[in-house]
């Protein structure tokens, strides 16, 4: 597992019921589900992660949720996991909905590209930041939908009554980020963890 | 001649059995009771020591117990073939499976046109209306009277993925796993509109005499024929009728003009409505389809709830994107109710172009799909076994 799943799977409760949209090869779940006592169920669109999250025994429904979540009734998770998948999918805003309907709670995970080796190769450099959370060129990148930390915030304070509960914030290794991050996590943290409900 | 090709399980059998009698009827959702009950099925693979490694077949409307390999004499191997034997997603190597004829059917189970034991003619429309808990039941009987408490996994398509759900719902500790294909949970008025249609061309027919045509030594083919005709349309997409026939003509390169067969899409539905007429019963047609337009077991919610929560089947569930028979938006309810009560459950909605059908071919992305889920349903087992 990627140490910001480690991250993220400490902010959920022991025994939760949990789905995690884009879900990949499962490893997330599987985690959570033998050492927490979770029950999981995921959701994919890639066919070879369905294929490797089949293989490790996880269910998942296989989507695309940019669509909305029409398989999954309100509030009938305990919590929600968006995990690095935020900045992927093309309506973020419909995506955040979607997971405050369906969960009790909801933990996104996403790159921030306010870090300030971000805001350094665009500025000296004037292109496209290539750096260790955001390691793919702009026309190879599955990350279509760029926001910052602040941008999250607002994004949150506009669309939800749910507000953001937790925060934790990564450093460029997915590693939980040290007190001065905490400071200035727009321009210090690579990425951030944060809770919802 | 028969042939025991790689990957064939060979040269198989039907059996029967009796799994009710006048002693211990079955008795059915309604409360009527039938006596004697035989069932017609096959087996193929080893049963294990635990017995853990069963897989049971279930057909759909009109297929039977010889699910795969091939009858002494016989070049046609079973129905689902493509799917099961050595090797194949369903693997033989490792899985005890079981496919009968299911009940009401017409190919060596008991039925409407089996002998009832008080007249000494068929039951014809005095056999009792029965619902999927009654087919599921006698399934069921049939594990026990082969000495196994619990299915590692229940196969079907269509009507075979309703009995499947049915099963799990009925006795949740004695099914590990569903794969239900192109199924559904309640069918639309269009679905039942074609079921009444193909009733009507039946019960229709002078030959018909109120199901009791046995008696009177005929048959009514051509409503059971064109029932048939009709059905098997459903079960084809747009695509692959027009890939199949196009407007192709069938004995001439020019169009003949008149109302004898001419396109060729024509002469295959005679063809399929006439083969079917040696294989399958009127009557059993009849009741068949009633099962399928009856069958809605989310319909009442809260009685259905508390058989939901907590159970832990696992449920492999998919569809066809070409299929408009039951249509992926069939698939799709049962996978919001099952996901709604924390039921875990695997979805996939599969390309291909051959529509309903679909299910009963070598499509490879959808073989792929269900022998991922059955090894790791296996895998599961070994392990629960080994800890």
């Amino acid at each position: 597992m990627r140490p910001d799943q480690d991250v993220l799977a400490s902010l959920i409760p022991e025994g939760s019921r949990v789905l995690d949209l884009g879900c990949g090869d499962g490893a997330l779940l599987k985690h959570l589900m033998e050492t927490k006592g979770c029950s999981g169920q995921g959701v994919e669109v890639s066919t070879e992660a369905f294929h490797a999250a089949v293989a490790r025994g996880i269910p998942v429904v296989q989507a695309d949720i940019d669509a909305g979540l029409p398989d999954f009734a309100d509030r009938s998770f305990d919590v929600v996991v968006l995990s690095q998948t935020l900045q992927s999918v093309y309506r973020p805003n419909l995506v955040m909905r979607e997971v405050m309907r369906v969960g009790r709670r909801g933990i996104v995970s996403f790159p921030n590209f306010g870090h300030w080796q971000v805001r350094v190769k665009l500025l000296l450099g004037g292109r496209m930041p290539v750096t260790k959370a955001l390691p793919n060129e702009w026309h190879e990148t599955p990350n279509i939908r760029h926001c910052t930390i602040s941008d999250f915030e607002r994004l949150v304070m506009r669309e939800g009554p749910w507000q953001i509960t937790e925060r934790r914030y990564l450093d460029g290794a997915g590693n939980a980020a040290n007190g001065l991050t905490k400071r200035a996590p727009n321009l210090l943290a690579a990425g951030a963890v944060f809770a919802l409900g | 001649m028969a042939r025991a090709t790689a990957g064939s399980v060979g040269l198989v059998e039907t059996d029967r059995v009796v799994l009710f009698d006048e002693d211990d009827p079955l008795v059915f959702e309604s409360g009527a009771t039938l006596a004697p009950v035989v069932v017609a099925y096959e087996t193929y693979g080893c049963l294990n020591d635990e017995r853990s490694n069963a897989v049971y077949i279930c057909h759909a409307l009109t297929g039977d117990a010889h699910a795969a390999g091939y009858h002494e004499g016989s070049e046609r191997p079973g129905w689902w073939d493509n799917l099961i034997g050595p090797g194949k997603p369903i693997d033989t190597d490792r899985y005890f499976v079981i496919c009968s004829n299911l009940l009401g059917g017409c190919q060596g189970t008991t039925g409407p046109s089996s002998i009832d034991p008080a007249t000494g003619r068929p039951y014809g429309l005095r056999f009792p209306l029965f619902t999927m808990s009654d087919l599921v039941k006698v399934h069921r009987a049939l594990t026990r009277h082969l000495g196994i408490e619990r299915v590692l996994a229940i196969v079907g398509g269509s009507l075979g993925g309703m009995q499947g759900l049915q099963w799990a719902l009925d006795a949740p500790g004695e099914v590990a796993s569903v794969i239900a294909i192109c199924a559904s949970s309640r069918l639309t008025a269009q679905n039942i509109a074609f079921s009444a249609v193909a009733r009507e061309g039946i019960m229709r027919d002078p030959d018909f005499h109120e199901g009791d045509y046995a008696q009177h030594g005929v048959a009514p083919t051509r409503g059971l024929a064109v029932a048939r005709m009709m059905a098997h349309i459903t079960y084809l997409s747009e695509e692959s009728m027009r890939t199949k026939f196009g407007r192709r003509f069938q004995d001439s390169a020019e169009p003949r003009f008149g109302f004898d067969v001419d396109f060729q899409v024509e002469s295959y539905l005679q063809y399929q409505g006439e083969s079917f007429l040696k294989r399958f019963d009127a009557n059993s047609y009849l009741y068949l389809t009633r099962v399928m337009d009856y069958f809605d077991p989310f319909g009442d919610m809260e009685a259905v709830a508390p058989r939901l929560e907590g159970l832990d089947t696992r449920f492999l569930v998919l569809s066809f994107d070409s299929d408009w028979r039951f249509d992926t938006s069939h698939s799709r309810e049962i996978v919001r109710v099952l996901a709604a009560h924390q039921v875990p459950v695997t979805f996939r909605e599969i390309r291909s172009p051959h529509g309903h059908d679909s299910f009963l071919l070598e499509v490879p992305e959808y073989h792929r799909t269900i022998a991922g889920f059955m090894d790791r349903q296996a895998d599961d087992v070994e392990h629960d076994r080994g800890g």
